[in-house]
């Protein structure tokens, strides 16, 4: 697995949680929030969040309309269907799972190891 | 199953206007940035400042772009689609160039799918039978007899035996092609007849359109007469009436109910007309004639030998079983030695078209190789004028793959164009041969484009491009292409390997039109050489050829004769008929006559041994005369001869000499036929011989008795006549539709209406003979004219190019005083070069590949002397003329001009 589809993967699951948690955004709503929730663990730059968000539109996770932004403008609001909501359970339950497991393996002592 | 989606929403999109997509993403990465500018403000920032932070916040838009764009649609796609558009844009830029490289491939190809479509048919596809593989023709060997080596059919004897005592056969039937003559109608005429016993129908598994088959009991003698339609006989003659069924036909004279037609799709040797049931009266057999041939379907798991083994075993049951004819003896049967020989029917069916076949697809695969060579020529040479592009987008860091891709993109969309449009020709082609195409194809009107052929297309188009596409990558897209950077200006002249590649194509190309050229060559020497054979005949396009009969209540031999010898007169009064001749047989056409032994007096045969079968004729007097036959020695049979019952015969001069060494010799000498039956008869004439089974051929001995004789070994106690026959007219007016009404009408007044039938002329019947011969001339002279050409072009692009390269030379050498024809010398001489090697190498090749058609040749060798020197000639001159031409052009350059140009 390249280093990018890791970070898009993890990009997308906080997409995800993001639309699941505040309802339908814009691009740059969701990359706000992912910076406020995240802070500077990920200094992504904010463009790279688009192919994801195309991505996420080509498998059907999100759908996106056109509305009005707050300075009135048109702009493009991405929505989770229920397809995303289903993802990102089995995702964030997968992820648990995963950090679970691997928390475990670093709390663990030496001696179990062995 | 999201990717899946995925993939599916990417290959929709990439369709899907991508122009406004790309204004929707700007306008929401400026409204992103907008925002986030906007924001920037709130938390205190200068306007400036604000702004740049946002965009760096963002980070590389266009990088942004690239990912969004390769997610988006798909990439490999998108720049293979950009890559079709480029080429189909530069093609649209050198129309010339385009044409003639996809006119090229169009034929190459073209012709290539068309000869695949015929292979296709004929010999590959099965035949339309259900299961047809397990259909087999029953035929055996004689080796006791030499004449028959092409094999023998069954007698109805052995049908009778075989279709109870085999074990391997699932269905068995005996077949045989006549004509029966179909009156109490209009025009009466004489449809091609089936006749087959119980069994034929069911083994070839073809059911009936409408009605019923034959049954085992319309086999049996003195049942009610039954008769089959085929479906263009019935779609024909009764416009596709259904309520044919149940209607009664006078066939023979006899009336038959219509039982079934047959469905459209069926087929069968010799194509017939009517169906009708084989009748065999099992008391009244005896164990000759051969007058069958047999068809069976093997049971499931029975191979061709365990079923060869059975006949061998039934054979031995037969010659017990039944009587010998009367005056034969058994002996004489078991001196055939019988011995199976049974033949996928296909086998039977095709015959022995496939090696011309399979030469001409040799020579048209060549024309292709050409063609492709040429292709390749072309390519290089624009590949050549956009080498400075090349070189600097190399320089600039354009991988050579890339390069590489795009020029393999524009031979393979020249080539897939190329394809389609040879496709269409073989179409076209294919369409016309179907409609007219020669007797000598099998299964003519099975002949289509099926998947295999567009398989076959698609695959000899791209087998084409990846021939003409991959010399210019290699020259040019090859890893090293950069460093043809430093040889872009034109100051220099071109180096010498620059030319190699150009020089070997146009070498293989003149080698293979050498090739083709000889084989023509030698097929053009085969038809002058059949032309050259005295085949018998003279004037043959004057010879109009009908048969008819006389009606059959009349029986008596001598009136039946009297009525041919009016119908004889009556067509001999017509205006512009100079003689008419009146035989069982005409010639060339030895499939309708009878082949029997013959004796000669005090030339016994071994001890139960049967003497070679010669081909017998009944003719009248004015036969020969009417067919332009000499008489070498003695005289043709007269009125008198017939009339008087005289026991005289003839023979032809290739029988006089195998009996008594020379034609005057067998004046005076006795012959008799079959056996002791037959009275001897006296040799009064020896004609020059006839070349009956095609001019190929050897010519077979003939022996001709007389129309009428009291007595005769086939004949009846009141002796002989022959009831029906082949009338020979020579008239200036043959093959006018007014002197076929007048002949018509004439026989017509005499015999009331039977009818006249297989109208010919002796000059089709010659025509067809050679009709192979013709056919692969025809085929070979269009390949081998297509490679000259092609060639000619090829050697004309590369002087061409060559001069039009060399032109500042060209001046330099003018401007120091080279004289024009010097120049022109030099030029001519670099393509004579060219041809010369390709010559030798065409010759070396032609010595080895022209012997795969040794087979098709007559009268000249694979190797004939005057061919090769005459293709290389002509080869060698139009090469001469290909360099001239655009030499001449070297000498009409102006050097100030040459040298301005710089």
């Amino acid at each position: 697995m390249k280093e990018s589809d890791v970070r898009q993967g993890t990009l997308a699951l906080m997409v995800l949680k993001t639309l699941d948690v505040l309802g339908p955004l814009h691009g740059y709503g969701i990359a706000r929030r992912i910076e406020q929730i995240s802070g500077d663990l990920l200094t992504v730059n904010q463009g790279t969040l688009y192919p994801v968000l195309l991505r996420l539109v080509q498998e059907g996770s999100i759908v996106s309309e056109w509305g009005a932004s707050e300075n009135n403008r048109k702009a493009r609001f991405y929505r989770l269907t229920r397809q995303g909501r289903k993802q990102l359970q089995a995702e964030a339950r997968n992820w648990e799972q995963t950090a679970a497991i691997i928390g475990r393996f670093f709390a663990a002592k030496g001696p179990d190891l062995k | 199953m999201r990717g899946l989606r995925r993939l599916f929403q990417r290959l929709t999109w990439w369709w899907a206007a991508p122009a406004r997509d790309e204004a929707l993403l700007r306008d929401e990465i400026a409204q992103h940035i907008e925002l986030q500018t906007a924001e920037n403000l709130r938390a205190g920032l200068a306007p400036e400042e604000a702004r740049r932070q946002a965009l760096l916040k963002f980070g590389n838009v266009e990088a942004m772009k690239e990912i969004y764009r390769d997610q988006r649609g798909l990439p490999v796609m998108e720049t293979l689609i950009s890559d079709v558009r480029h080429a189909m844009r530069r093609m649209r830029r050198t129309p010339a160039f385009t044409v003639v490289v996809i006119l090229t491939l169009a034929l190459g190809i073209g012709a290539n799918v068309a000869i695949f479509g015929v292979i296709d048919s004929i010999l590959i596809r099965p035949l339309a039978f259900p299961h047809a593989e397990a259909l087999i023709s029953v035929w055996h060997t004689a080796p006791g007899v030499p004449s028959l080596a092409g094999g023998v059919g069954v007698t109805p004897s052995m049908y009778l035996t075989y279709a109870q005592q085999n074990r391997s056969f699932e269905q068995f039937g005996a077949w045989r092609s006549s004509g029966a003559s179909l009156t109490g109608i209009a025009e009466p005429e004489l449809p091609r007849a089936l006749f087959v016993t119980y069994g034929v129908l069911d083994a070839l598994g073809v059911k009936p359109l409408l009605g019923r088959w034959f049954s085992q009991a319309d086999d049996t003698p003195g049942s009610a007469e039954t008769v089959m339609l085929a479906y263009g006989y019935w779609q024909r003659r009764f416009g596709g009436d259904k309520s044919i069924v149940g209607r009664t036909l006078t066939i023979n004279s006899t009336p038959h109910t219509v039982i079934g037609v047959m469905p459209e799709g069926f087929r069968f040797q010799h194509d017939p007309e009517l169906i009708l049931p084989e009748r065999f009266d099992r008391s009244k057999q005896f164990l000759g004639p051969f007058s069958e041939q047999a068809i069976a379907r093997l049971k499931p798991g029975v191979t061709l030998t365990q079923a060869d083994a059975d006949v061998a075993r039934m054979v031995g049951i037969w010659l017990n079983d039944w009587p010998p004819n009367p005056g034969l003896s058994r002996t004489i049967f078991q001196s055939i030695r019988l011995g199976a020989d049974l033949r996928p029917l296909k086998t039977e069916v095709v015959g022995d078209v496939g090696t011309a076949l399979w030469v001409v697809m040799g020579t048209l695969g060549l024309v292709l190789l050409i063609a492709c060579a040429n292709v390749a020529n072309l390519l290089l040479v624009r590949a050549e004028a956009r080498h400075q592009e090349l070189a600097i987008r190399a320089a600039l860091g354009a991988g050579w793959r890339r390069i590489a891709r795009e020029l393999l993109v524009e031979s393979t969309t020249l080539g897939v164009l190329g394809g389609a449009a040879g496709l269409g020709c073989a179409y076209v082609g294919l369409r016309l041969l179907a409609a007219r195409g020669p007797d000598i194809l099998p299964r003519l009107n099975e002949i289509g484009i099926d998947p295999l052929v567009l398989a076959f297309a698609l695959g000899v188009s791209l087998l084409s491009c990846a021939l003409f596409g991959v010399i210019p990558v290699l020259k040019f897209a090859g890893p090293r292409a950069g460093t043809a950077l430093r040889d872009i200006g034109r100051t220099f002249s071109q180096g010498r390997d620059r030319h190699r590649a150009r020089n070997t194509l146009v070498v293989a190309q003149l080698a293979l039109a050498l090739v083709l050229l000889i084989s023509s060559g030698l097929m053009i020497r085969t038809f002058q050489q059949l032309h050259r054979v005295q085949a018998g005949f003279t004037h043959p396009e004057e010879v109009l050829i009908l048969y008819s009969g006389i009606p059959p209540a009349i029986t008596d031999p001598e009136q039946v004769m009297r009525t041919e010898n009016d119908i004889m007169d009556k067509l001999a009064a017509i205006p512009g008929v100079a003689s008419v001749g009146f035989g069982s047989v005409g010639p060339l056409q030895p499939y309708l006559g009878g082949r029997n032994p013959v004796y000669a007096e005090g030339k016994n045969p071994a001890e139960g041994q049967i003497p070679p079968l010669r081909q017998i004729r009944m003719i009248a007097p004015g036969y020969f005369q009417t067919l332009g036959t000499r008489i070498i020695a003695g005289r043709e049979f007269t009125w008198d001869d017939l009339y008087g019952k005289h026991r005289v015969a003839m023979i032809s001069e290739n029988l006089a000499r195998e009996w008594w060494g020379d034609a005057r010799a067998a004046l005076g000498k006795r012959i008799r036929e079959g056996g002791p039956a037959d009275p001897w008869r006296e040799i009064v004439g020896v004609t020059q011989n006839i070349y009956d089974d095609g001019v190929q051929a050897a010519p077979p001995s003939l022996v001709y008795w007389p129309a009428l004789m009291d007595k005769y070994i086939w004949g009846g106690k009141n002796g002989m006549a022959i009831a029906a026959g082949m009338f020979a007219i020579r008239s200036s007016r043959t093959g006018t539709p007014g002197l076929l009404a007048e002949a018509k009408q004439a026989i017509w007044s005499v015999n009331g209406r039977q009818p006249v039938y297989l109208i010919t002329t002796l000059k089709e019947l010659y025509d067809q003979s050679m009709a192979r011969t013709s056919f692969t001339l025809l085929m070979l002279a269009l390949a081998g004219g297509m490679a000259l050409l092609l060639g000619i072009i090829g050697i004309y692009g590369v002087i061409g190019y060559l001069v039009s390269q060399r032109t500042r030379e060209i001046g330099i050498r003018t401007a120091l005083g080279a004289e024009p024809a010097g120049l022109l010398r030099m030029f001519v001489r670099q393509g004579l070069a060219l041809a010369g090697v390709g010559a030798a190498l065409g010759l070396a090749a032609a010595a080895g590949l022209t012997q795969l058609m040794a087979s098709l040749l007559f009268g000249v060798t694979a190797l004939d002397p005057v061919t090769y020197a005459a293709a290389s000639a002509l080869l060698i001159a139009a090469a001469v003329l290909a360099s001239y031409l655009p030499a001449r052009r070297a000498i009409a350059i102006d050097p100030v001009q040459a040298l301005r140009s710089e």
